[in-house]
């Protein structure tokens, strides 16, 4: 399967409460809660790291699960947060977002 | 429970203060007959004392970030604090006049992903609207502004303060609100001056205007069951406290003050002299707002409202006891029910029968109790 890189857009509010990120979406104002593996999965959403890496070393690692589960169980997640605009998806390492410097 | 309210009692239960407003100037430039500021600048934080407050808030564990003033759009710097927030991922609502907001600013507040911007209009015609801002042509200015914020595709409510001299215009900002495509939240709080001046309250509406108001399902949704009898109030009723203030929301001023909410002015540290977690959990006055549960109530916890009553800590405190009643959420407990509060009942027994007497003649069913001031936005 194709290499995929995901990273946090920058049009969300997010912050952690108790262990989960609660997320906000700014587009449709969708409020979202991750768990601690989700937590994990996006905290390291930076657009460089490939997305089987994130699995493999961090979902795989840290929690203890099959890759083939982990696997399966981060795209779902993924495909999820990035049709609301939360998770940004390419085939190719990229910058997360727009800057949000004063132009 | 929705998953905002599980966050929320996840906060409570955590000591998280999920929401801050934070005014950034109290300097305007309308002159709005009804506000409560004094609005000269006493010395404002600067530029760098803001982003040090923002840095701490986001470690705190704030996601709901309201920007307020005065109006906001005077502080030069205004868009260099918003992207600021936005780095650090806040919610971001924005309270402003608009009358600054032309395309340039709509699109950079699009840009930088503020969640909301909440708009104050008193009426769809200019020469009220204006006379209550005292800035002539500023409700031209407002609409036009909201045209802008919209076509960028941003969330803009219409925030509606009732008195006197607009109460007669509340249908029309509805129909405004309809048109313009934007939400609307009418609210009929009149709170006395920051230095104690109550002479701004005789702007408040009447008892039989609130009725009214009550009366309308457009604004209550089902009448019947917003005016029914309350029903008796159970343990968890008096064992609950009685707003997010001071246990997951606080206000911080232009000068860093900290109170437990704008509208309790409960003086409770200052961020430039203290850590703000420091303040948010051990100031003796957070704490003992903390503290009080329906049942400590002088008053209210014999009240037949207890479980229902929008009974403002704020209001009752600056009416002289934060576990008193407030007897603006009196005035509103009675006219939505047409039972009489503890509050009311107490000052008959104590002599002071003049509304008691009035109540009971059809052509002036309730006077307006001295230090009336109305406080909880009715959102509709
Ligand atoms: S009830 Fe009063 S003190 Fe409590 S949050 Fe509302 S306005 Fe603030
Ligand atoms: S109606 Fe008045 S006395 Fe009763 S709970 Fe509300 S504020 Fe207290």
């Amino acid at each position: 399967m194709a290499e995929k890189y995901i990273a946090r857009s920058t049009a969300i509010a997010a912050r952690m409460l108790g262990g989960e990120m609660m997320i906000m979406s700014a587009a449709d104002s969708t409020f979202f809660t991750l768990n601690e593996v989700a937590t994990v999965i996006w905290q390291a959403a930076d657009g460089r790291t490939p997305l089987s890496e994130i699995v493999t070393g961090k979902v795989c690692q840290e929690f203890e699960v099959e890759p083939e589960r982990a696997q399966c169980g981060t795209e779902r997640f993924v495909d999820e947060l990035s049709q609301h605009g939360i998770l940004l998806v390419s085939d190719q390492p990229f910058d997360s977002s727009p800057s949000l410097e004063t132009p | 429970m929705t998953l905002m309210a599980e966050m929320n009692q996840k906060a409570l239960d955590l000591g998280v203060p999920l929401s801050v407003h934070l005014d950034l100037t109290y300097r305007c430039n309308e002159r709005c007959v009804h506000c409560y500021l004094d609005h000269d600048d006493h010395g404002e934080m600067t530029t760098e004392e803001i982003f040090g407050v923002l840095n701490q808030l986001a470690d705190a564990g704030v996601f709901f970030l309201s920007l307020s003033g005065g109006e906001v759009l005077l502080r030069r710097d205004f868009f260099l604090i918003v992207e600021h927030a936005r780095k650090l991922l806040f919610n971001v609502k924005v309270k402003t006049n608009a009358t600054m907001i032309h395309e340039k600013e709509a699109s950079r507040l699009r840009q930088l992903g503020v969640e909301q911007i909440q708009i104050s209009v008193y009426s769809h015609r200019a020469e009220v609207h204006d006379a209550i801002t005292k800035l002539p042509g500023s409700l031209d200015r407002t609409l036009r502004a909201i045209r802008f914020l919209k076509s960028q595709g941003l969330k803009v409510s219409i925030s509606n303060v009732l008195m006197t001299g607009n109460f007669a215009d509340q249908q029309g900002v509805i129909e405004l609100a309809k048109e313009l495509g934007v939400a609307y939240t009418l609210d009929p709080t009149i709170t006395p001056k920051m230095d104690g001046d109550t002479s701004i309250l005789s702007l408040r509406i009447a008892s039989s205007e609130l009725k009214q108001i009550f009366r309308n399902e457009e604004l209550v949704g089902d009448m019947a069951e917003f005016c029914a009898p309350p029903p008796p109030p159970g343990e968890d009723v008096m064992n609950g406290f009685p707003c997010s203030a001071g246990h997951t929301s606080c206000y911080i001023s232009p000068y860093g003050d900290v109170f437990p909410c704008v509208q309790f002015p409960l003086p409770s540290g200052n961020v430039r002299r203290q850590k703000f977690l420091e303040i948010w959990r051990h100031s003796p006055q957070l704490e003992e707002v903390r503290s009080i549960r329906a049942r400590d109530l002088t008053t209210c916890s014999t009240c037949s409202h207890v479980g229902t009553c929008t009974r403002c800590p704020g209001l009752a405190y600056m009416e002289g006891s934060m576990r008193g009643p407030s007897t603006a959420d009196c005035e509103k407990s009675f006219q939505r029910t047409g039972i009489l509060s503890a509050n009311m009942l107490r000052k008959a027994r104590a002599g002071s029968a003049g509304p008691l007497i009035q109540i009971q003649g059809p052509a002036n069913p309730m006077p307006i109790p001295a230090a009336l001031q109305e406080a909880n936005p009715l959102s509709a």
